[in-house]
């Protein structure tokens, strides 16, 4: 089961170095959190949460920095050439690391991310998934994404169009549910998409 | 309970605005117009002001009221969703806008573009104390996911529970043309992953038999594809035949997640969703699960007859639901051991059957686990499975299940198990290091699987050098796995061969760059920095030497000997610069401390006197990669005085090699000062009774010309300049010298005063206010007035054992606490602290 998603910036531009936006981020569900005797509050839990999602797209974007280094990439790799260039998903930076129980979430998960261009895609995930199958829908949701949100036309935006990623989002990864789904039942539902979200 | 790190996290949200919560704006890709026709992004999410926000409420309330779904609506619905989401700060909404959010996500009619946002929003202001959301009422079950989804992001478990009742009770009931039930079975998924008891014992049995039927009893043929065939026509539907395999083979058994064609009917999305949840329904269920339903309950179940496919079933019927279960579980991973096999005619699909073997494998695992009798029928397909993955590199990831299943069910099948992990802990780190997802997963299934490998474990620690390989190649994302890993790997039998393999792990990342360049075709995408070349390594290469040493520092297994590197350092000297190489040169240190920590856990004495050799030796002797050496240093340094510690007749023993070591030519004063400090404090007689005055007289006469060295060669400018800690550790120790043997005051005292002397005089020479040179003068007084009592002095600087005793120090009829005034008046006598 995936706990979270989310959408982040990579590599701020020089001026504004350090800075990590999370454009869009999702939980599916909350944690149990059965030892605790208090509740705490509505608003304190909303800002954990909200900062456990940054947390993690920090790390994120570190380890996508240095994996591009270690790699011999230069920044302006990740630029688009052109809005016509297709996006090689394959060879796009993308990893997997270890969330020790308590730093950010209580229970041990592990995230698997994926770096295309500036934008960096993560799914937060219990501890024992199928990785091959996380980065498989990880990929295949990058792909809808880029695909459905444009996102890789200069004027396009994903910020004020949370209802394609929300619409993606519900039918490729329902309620977090990593799916095995084949090439024709991937195509049988982006076809349902577009029906409903004509571009 | 909030963890640390939840404070942490909090800590730092409270102490001010983070940037996060700064207007998000993206760029590169996503730069633009990223939000046309409005004000400019800072304005509208930073400053937007409460009454700003209210009239956007107060639109979308018009709008929604109205129930006006034209394009306007999810127009204003973004927005919304934009402003409540961009802060971590909580957006109060007007409960009147609350309430129509809610109304338009439960409407019969609204389209599913708006539903979509109104849940959104709902579950961004989420936890969200004024909700009245309730799933009570709606047949529609992709609204009733939409429902759920805020409902989860409560976290409040009595919601959970009746969601998930909610939830059953439309998926009993059997409606011909009822709701899509494909859409709930992700809810039960979630559900029961977060509040395992929320369904009844009975409610488990029953939906356990519906899922087996789902997985094993899906239609074989395609759906049939509804077109209109014009105005006046009637719609008419068209069969297009049975499903086929990845490979186009028309299928020739049952349905499954490796099925295609071209449509597919509820059955088979069932099937598809009933497989994904499979393994966490099983765990969750089964013994040792949750609730254990496992009763003998052998009726007909309510809700468990799906009629027509059950007629092919009746024995079946016979059995528990939980075990109906596993057997078309069983049942379903062997088709899909079989359809694996199966050379797909697409990528995407090809890369499905890779992670369904995967799948298939875990699920069985669970199923031996649970029923044993699974045992033989699963050994007796794993086995020629193995055979053939470990001939397909394609395959490598799913050798990792393979071998997991072995650990577990070892003992049925011994001989094959330690073939298995031969063939996974020599083959696989060396050919596949540079695969950072497998690298990850290889570590992983090491850590996880520590408790089990039992007497294999042998297999495991002699297989370091080979596991070293990943951290060489991929240290960001797994020096933290590795710290956790060590305490395990290490046994005193290696700890020798992993601290020499440890400080050449910058040069491994090296050796296995130098590796790949050597290996891989031209045309293939370089996975190493191509800013850096290297041919000249590449030529040396040929040397036969250096081969050896290269084959050495790439060995699979733990060898037992330990080859000196320094012409490899100097062939790959070109690729120090990679960054790759930095990387890992940044993780030694706290990889070092690691090993340290857990070897000292056990280390005896000679272990101990051989780490603190090797210490010295390497600490001149390493790769020089850029800020490599300091950060290695200071480790070592730290760790030299602890491994005296752990065995004080240390010093005693290796002093030819001690004396060499400070008489010898040293770069850094980090590794120099706590030789020094371990030399004054563990060269006496009370640690060691072999110690003899020559020892010391020695040590004496080595130390004092090393001192005499470096504060002569101060003014030179081609030598370094010597630390100040250096020299106030050396006037230490050689006092603490001369106080175990007495002969020796007099020479400390004159030296002691010729430093003062030197310090005063550089103190108002040339170089004013220079660093360290007021504590040299300092401590020079201070060791001066304490040798004018050389009975105390010696109480002071050799003290016995026992003074570390709790005893000593609370007892104020013991010496010690009047030695410590006498001593502190002394010291601070001369500093003119106190008056005489």
């Amino acid at each position: 089961m995936v706990h979270a998603f989310l959408i982040h910036t990579l590599r701020a531009t020089k001026a504004e170095e350090g800075l990590c936006r999370v454009l869009y981020s999702c939980f599916f569900g909350t944690e149990n959190s059965p030892n605790d005797a208090q509740p705490h509050g509505a608003e304190r839990d909303r800002l954990l949460r909200k900062e456990q999602i940054l947390a993690v797209a920090r790390q994120v974007e570190s380890m996508c920095q240095l994996q591009l280094q270690a790699c011999g990439r230069p920044a302006v790799d990740l630029q688009p050439q052109s809005s016509d260039d297709p996006v090689h998903l394959r060879e796009s930076p993308c990893g997997a690391f270890r969330l020790t129980a308590g730093d950010p979430f209580q229970e041990p998960r592990t995230v698997v991310w994926l770096g295309v261009l500036s934008l960096g895609f993560a799914l937060v995930l219990n501890a024992h998934e199928n990785l091959l199958l996380a980065e498989g829908t990880l990929r295949l949701l990058a792909r809808l994404l880029l695909e459905h949100l444009r996102l890789l036309v200069p004027t396009a935006s994903l910020l004020l169009r949370a209802d394609y990623i929300e619409g993606i989002l519900t039918r490729f990864l329902p309620h977090g549910q990593l799916l095995f789904l084949n090439d024709q039942f991937v195509q049988g539902l982006e076809k349902e998409f577009s029906a409903a979200w004509p571009r | 309970m909030f963890t640390t790190g939840a404070e942490s996290l909090l800590r730092q949200a409270r102490a001010g605005p983070q940037p996060e919560s700064r207007p998000v704006t993206a760029q590169g890709g996503v730069s633009g117009s990223l939000v046309a026709g409005l004000p400019t992004p800072s304005s509208l999410f930073r400053e937007l002001r409460d009454e700003e926000l209210g009239r956007l409420c107060a639109r979308v309330c018009a709008l929604l009221r109205e129930e006006d779904w034209g394009p306007d609506a999810p127009d204003a619905l973004r927005r919304l969703f934009l402003i409540v989401s961009a802060t971590k700060y909580n957006r109060r909404l007007e409960r009147p806008c609350l309430a129509l959010l809610q109304t338009t996500l439960c409407s019969p009619t609204c389209p599913e573009q708006l539903q979509l946002l109104c849940a959104a929003v709902l579950r961004e202001m989420s936890p969200c104390d004024s909700l009245s959301l309730s799933c009570d009422h709606i047949q529609n079950t992709r609204q009733l996911g939409l429902v759920a989804s805020v409902l989860l992001a409560q976290g409040d478990q009595q919601q959970v529970r009746s969601l998930a009742q909610r939830v059953l009770k439309v998926l009993e009931s059997r409606q011909p043309e009822g709701p899509s039930l494909r859409h709930l079975l992700p809810i039960v998924s979630k559900v029961t992953s977060l509040a395992p008891d929320a369904l009844r014992e009975e409610q488990t049995r029953a939906l356990s038999k519906r899922l087996g039927d789902w997985l094993r009893y899906a239609s074989v043929q395609q759906a049939v594809a509804h077109s209109s065939g014009g105005f006046f026509s009637t719609p008419r539907a068209r069969q297009l035949g049975p499903v086929t395999e990845v490979d186009g083979a028309v299928a020739t058994d049952f349905f499954t997640v490796l099925s295609t064609g071209q449509r597919f009917t509820e059955d088979q999305w069932l099937n598809v969703q009933a497989f994904s949840m499979l393994r966490a329904w099983l765990l969750d269920s089964g013994p040792g699960g949750s609730s254990a339903p496992d009763a003998d309950d052998k009726s007909e179940l309510e809700g468990s007859t799906l009629s027509v496919l059950s007629a092919a079933s009746t024995a079946g019927h016979l059995l528990p639901p939980q075990q109906w279960l596993r057997e078309k579980a069983f049942e379903y991973c062997q088709r899909l051991l079989e359809q694996s096999n199966r050379r797909a005619l697409k990528k995407a699909d090809s890369d499905l059957q890779k992670a369904c073997l995967v799948e298939a494998v875990l699920v069985l695992d669970v199923l031996c686990q649970q029923d044993p009798s699974f045992l033989y029928r699963t050994l007796s397909c794993l086995k020629p499975l193995h055979t053939r993955l470990r001939g397909d590199p394609a395959w490598v990831r799913a050798l990792l299940p393979v071998a997991q299943f072995f650990l577990h069910h070892g003992e049925a099948a011994a001989v094959d198990a330690e073939a298995v992990y031969q063939h996974l802990f020599t083959r696989i780190p060396a050919e596949h290091f540079h695969s950072p997802m497998l690298a990850f997963e290889f570590v992983q299934f090491c850590r996880d699987s520590l408790p089990l490998f039992g007497r294999s474990l042998g297999i495991l620690r002699t297989s370091f050098p080979n596991l070293f390989k990943f951290l060489a190649w991929n240290s960001p994302p797994l020096t933290s796995d590795f710290v956790a890993l060590l305490p395990s790997l290490v046994d005193a039998g290696t700890a020798v061969e992993m601290l020499h393999l440890l400080l050449d792990l910058p040069c491994l990342t090296a050796a296995l760059d130098l590796q790949l360049r050597s290996l891989q075709a031209a045309s293939e995408r370089p996975p190493w920095d191509v800013s850096i070349r290297a041919p000249g390594c590449l030529e040396a290469l040929r040397d036969s030497q250096v081969q050896g040493l290269f084959q050495h520092l790439l060995r699979a297994h733990a060898s037992g000997t330990v080859e000196r590197l320094t012409p490899l350092y100097r062939l790959l000297q070109p690729l120090a610069g990679c960054a790759r190489v930095v990387q890992c040169a940044e993780a030694v240190p706290t990889l070092l401390r690691a090993f340290f920590s857990a070897v000292t856990q056990f280390a005896d004495g000679a272990l101990a006197s051989q780490l603190a050799l090797l210490l010295l030796e390497r600490s001149d002797s390493l790769y020089q990669v850029p800020g490599y050496e300091a950060g290695v240093h200071r480790v070592l340094s730290s760790q030299f005085p602890a491994l005296c510690k752990l065995h004080p007749p240390l010093v005693v023993e290796q002093a030819k090699e001690l004396l060499e070591f400070v008489g010898g030519p040293r770069s850094g004063g980090h590794v120099l000062t706590s030789v020094v400090w371990a030399i004054g404090e563990y060269l006496s007689v009370s640690w060691d009774r072999r110690c003899t005055v020559e020892q010391i007289n020695n040590f004496f006469e080595a130390l004092e010309a090393l001192l005499f060295e470096v504060t002569q060669s101060r003014p030179s400018t081609t030598l370094p300049k010597c630390p100040p800690q250096v020299i106030t550790v050396l006037m230490t120790t050689l006092t603490k010298l001369a106080s175990r043997s007495q002969d020796l005051i007099p020479r400390v005292s004159l030296l002691l005063s010729k430093m003062r002397t030197l310090a005063q005089s550089a103190a108002t020479g040339s170089t004013p206010g220079e660093e360290g040179v007021g504590a040299i003068h300092t401590r020079a007084t201070e060791l001066l007035n304490l040798l004018k009592m050389p009975s105390v002095a010696q109480f002071v600087f050799t003290p016995s054992v026992e003074v570390s005793e709790p005893r000593y120090h609370r007892d104020t009829n013991t010496a010690l606490p009047l030695v410590l005034r006498t001593v502190s008046r002394l010291v601070e006598r001369e500093a003119g602290l106190l008056p005489g």
